[in-house]
């Protein structure tokens, strides 16, 4: 064997190995879970048998021997004779650490008889040889595991056994070695996987750029000749080469569950060092992710982990006081939403408690009091994202060393994603990431506007509404130059998408003879988007802009089409923040954020109506109970028996001003000869509300803060809307309390 | 004027010009432009691009080279010089970049790498619009026309130093 072969095969063995050390670490905190469980004692044995007969052949003896001292704990384990407590599953960690060291140590040097970082082999076999004859009768406090091995003895690993893919090179090695005589069922996915160079797949997706370019001029030319064999040979060519270019950018995609197989392991070893219990609970690992993107969550989603672990877990005898389970949970979730892939962080530990972070705040002065004083709890909460904000009581070796939160955050902005924090003092915290959709292959809508193509993610739509003739003039109606469509009942602020782009010819929407409606949804708006046209959903690959373009909020993106010609990507929540529907200096969250709290602690939105009431007053009121918004001319406001009416629809209702009502003042410039008039309807009364302005219609989750003075001031209290406080009416008292009698008669 | 500039391209680009930097050179409008020859990535003719609204108007739309979604920039637009005409010759792209972003500038010629000199190197007089002295360090004196040395980084990064700043700046070498 020559020199350089003989590095391929250990390459190939450091790899392998590396792989498998991982693949034990989530196998055996599974197995301390179940020890019963034959499939993962075959697993964790067959990893240690690989490493064990690979670095025998290949002469790294001192591996080989710690290996076989661990492989000979296994086999009793196996055959039932022992049973896996914790002690063991520690040591056999143990193990696995310093055969990763030296793992590290043969990669530097070539050979592993060199430093081994702290960690002992010597001591390490003593150990394990201990543990074998330490109880060959198994002590009284494991028996309640003890007959389940008997079944483990006669389970057959089954091929779906998670043992991890081993590359063929590795397996010819392998089979070589006499120890080969075990030789297990091989995982079906071994045969179905193979292992490649990254920066091979990187050339790959260079080299079918190019040829999507050749193919691109091949079609213009064969345009230009009338050859109708070769207009065919170029749609089939064309159809390869897109399916090749889709085919090789998802080669690079990976399952966030590559990141979270590592967590098992340390959020075992965090519990145990703080003696605490945790559960960790973990949902849509198989969400993919572009490889580069999976690389820079890393360390984020690590430090999150163990922060909850250490700061958000409460200790068991906490945890038992404040009358929670015992075993804290640590829930990861992972998805797609709204062209983002998500990931949460959540702990059911003991919250963020405010009154510390914002001691501390101060103490580290990040703030002065004064400006604590004017921050909301949210933006207090916050500031643990500051640079040089840690709460940690005491320092401990895991996290609270200061570097931390700054950090995450920090890394996170930089692959253009968010964090957030949504905390409930008590009840645990959740840290909220959102990925961009940057290189990711997501499902999207095609639409066009002014002949040019632009993709929706379809994660944010909810519907293709179609209008056409007539039903474009009877269902478009207007609140104040904005144009609703009232789909099952509900008004759907329309968009549309030309006006969004800034063509400034824009066409009133009512005007046009068809209409296509995307109905959108962007965090918590619902709106509808107006197109020239709709074509079909394909997969399209993110891609991101460059500098001149990135900071368009309307756009997300750009994709490459089948024809090779470029997309725009919209962003929805863009499209809605140009709009005015969401409250652009919040769009970088946070009240987005305090939004989905608040939802997420009442689990319901209300649609309101937001009306100015002179000068500057806020009200709102429920749109369920509105029947229709109009805009009426003063001189139609009549007078009868004392009483402010409308003829309306032949009868006649009743008009509360509510800058009479409330109090206010009438705007002293106002000179509008029209008022709007919020037609009100409720147990069969019908008023009509004249506001000064129409404002908006949002969806909220409200929070009345604090309930204004009784009866007869016809207000249920305030609540913040759009950042802005908030008087909700209460119609029913205003009703009563002004016109009851007279709309009771009228109705 | 454009004419000259070519003229004076070829003998410039004769070899032996010098042990200066080299730079690709461009014609936009009447303007002789060079590019740090290390930055450019490749010129290819025109392209269909895809026109991004609402972006500034330097930004004619967004290009497909070879799978990577490529800005192309005005050039003159970017330089303050007047727009091309409706029957003008489509514009080529010169694709530059650093920093593993691509831009690519529309130019209305590609001329030849040359290696100017470094002695007939010069720095912006103030009397040079500010746009442009914005993005040019100075200009080299070639026989019979003047060659702008624009910094790539800078139109990438889109971020050109105030012009100000620019005319503080001391003359820089360029040699590599």
């Amino acid at each position: 064997m020559t020199a350089p072969e003989v590095d391929e095969v250990v390459q190939e063995f450091l790899v392998e190995s590396n792989d498998n050390l991982d693949q034990l670490d989530s196998d055996l905190v599974a197995l301390e879970q179940d020890p019963g469980s034959a499939e993962l004692l075959a697993s964790v044995f067959r990893a240690f048998h690989t490493i064990k007969g690979t670095s025998g052949f290949l002469g790294f003896n001192r591996l080989e021997e710690l290996a076989h001292a661990a492989e000979s704990l296994l086999s009793k384990l196996r055959d039932g004779a022992l049973v896996l407590d914790q002690d063991r599953a520690g040591l056999l960690l143990q193990v696995i650490d310093a055969l990763r060291a030296m793992l590290a140590t043969i990669e530097a040097t070539g050979d592993d008889a060199g430093d081994d970082a702290g960690h002992d082999p010597a001591t390490l076999i003593a150990r394990l040889q201990e543990s074998l004859s330490d109880d060959a009768t198994p002590a009284p406090a494991r028996d309640r595991h003890a007959e389940e091995p008997e079944i483990a003895v006669t389970a057959e690993p089954g091929p779906e056994s998670p043992a991890t893919a081993e590359g063929p090179a590795v397996a010819e090695v392998g089979d070589d070695h006499p120890a080969g005589e075990r030789s297990e069922v091989r995982p079906a996915v071994a045969e179905r996987s193979v292992r490649v160079d990254v920066d091979l797949l990187d050339a790959l997706m260079r080299q079918v750029g190019e040829l999507v370019l050749a193919r691109n001029q091949i079609i213009s030319h064969a345009g230009v000749l009338e050859e109708p064999a070769l207009h065919q040979t170029v749609q089939r060519l064309s159809l390869i080469v897109s399916e090749l270019q889709e085919g090789v950018m998802k080669t690079r995609m990976q399952p966030i569950d590559q990141l979270w197989s590592k967590l098992p392991r340390v959020v075992r070893d965090l519990a145990a060092q703080f003696d605490k219990q945790v559960a960790l609970d973990m949902d849509g690992g198989e969400t993919e992710l572009d490889r580069s993107l999976l690389e820079a969550v890393k360390d984020p989603l690590t430090h999150l982990v163990r922060n909850a672990v250490d700061h958000g877990i409460e200790s068991t005898d906490v945890r038992v006081q404040r009358g929670k389970p015992a075993t804290g949970t640590l829930s990861l979730r992972a998805f797609h939403e709204g062209g983002q892939v998500v990931m949460e962080i959540g702990d059911d530990g003991s919250g963020i408690d405010l009154g510390r972070v914002a001691a501390k705040a101060v103490e580290r002065g990040i703030v002065t009091a004064e400006q604590l004083d004017r921050m909301s709890e949210r933006e207090i909460v916050d500031l643990v994202f500051r640079p040089g904000f840690s709460t940690a009581a005491t320092v401990t070796n895991v996290s609270g060393r200061g570097v931390g939160m700054d950090v995450v955050r920090t890394n996170i902005e930089r692959i253009g994603g968010t964090v957030d924090l949504v905390n409930a003092p008590g009840a645990g915290t959740t840290f909220r990431i959102k990925i961009p959709l940057t290189l990711a292959i997501i499902p999207a809508l095609l639409v066009g506007c002014r002949g040019r193509r632009y993709a929706l993610p379809q994660a944010n739509l909810l519907e293709l509404v179609h209008l056409d003739g007539d039903a474009v003039r009877n269902s478009i109606e207007y609140l104040g130059g904005a144009a609703v469509y009232r789909l099952r009942g509900r008004l759907l602020p329309l968009i549309g998408l030309d006006q969004s782009l800034g063509f400034a010819d824009s066409v009133a929407l009512a005007e046009l003879d068809s209409l296509k409606i995307v109905v959108l949804q962007a965090d918590d708006v619902l709106f509808g988007l107006v197109v020239d046209d709709v074509s079909d959903t394909q997969e399209i690959v993110v891609k991101p802009l460059g500098r001149h373009v990135k900071q368009l909020p309307i756009y997300a993106g750009a994709t490459i089409l089948g024809d090779g010609s470029v997309a725009l990507i919209l962003d929805v929540a863009g499209l809605a923040t140009g709009a005015g529907m969401r409250d652009g200096a919040s769009v970088a969250t946070p009240a987005v954020t305090e939004n989905e709290a608040a939802e997420e602690a009442r689990g319901a939105t209300t649609t309101i109506v937001v009306l100015r009431v002179g000068d500057d007053r806020r009200v709102a009121i429920p749109l369920e109970l509105v029947a229709r918004l109009e805009e009426v001319a003063q001189a139609d406001l009549e007078r009868a028996g004392g009483r402010d009416v409308l003829q309306y629809r032949g009868d006649l209702l009743p008009i509360v001003r509510l800058t009479e009502f409330l109090g206010e003042a009438e705007r002293a410039d106002d000179d509008s000869t029209t008022v709007p008039v919020v037609v009100y309807s409720s147990a069969g009364r019908q008023v009509g509300l004249v506001a000064t302005e129409i404002l908006d219609i949002v969806e909220e989750a409200l929070e009345v803060r604090h309930v204004a003075a009784g009866p007869g001031t016809g207000l249920q209290g305030s609540a913040v809307v759009q950042g802005r406080v908030t008087d909700l009416l209460d119609v029913d008292a205003v009703i009563d309390s002004t016109i009851g009698e007279v709309v009771g008669s009228g109705a | 004027m454009a004419r000259e500039a070519t003229a004076t391209l070829d003998m410039a680009a004769g070899p032996g010009a010098g042990e200066g930097a080299q730079f690709c050179t461009f014609r936009v409008a009447d303007l002789l432009v060079g590019i740090d020859v290390q930055r450019v990535q490749e010129v290819i003719r025109f392209q269909e691009m895809t026109p991004v609204p609402l972006a500034s108007e330097e930004v004619r739309g967004l290009i497909n080279l070879r799978g990577q979604i490529v800005t192309a920039i005005d050039l003159r637009h970017t330089l303050g010089l007047p727009g091309r005409g409706e029957d003008a010759e489509p514009p080529m792209n010169a694709v530059i970049r650093c920093d593993e972003e691509a831009v690519s500038l529309l130019v209305d010629e590609a001329g030849d790498v040359v290696e100017p000199p470094e002695q007939d190197f010069e720095p912006i007089p103030s009397i040079v619009p500010a746009q442009l002295r914005a993005l040019s360090s100075g200009a080299y004196k070639l026989d019979g026309t003047l060659l702008l040395v624009l910094d790539a980084e800078r139109i990438i990064r889109n971020d050109p130093e105030s012009p100000a700043a620019a005319a503080a700046r001391p003359t820089r070498s360029h040699h590599q």
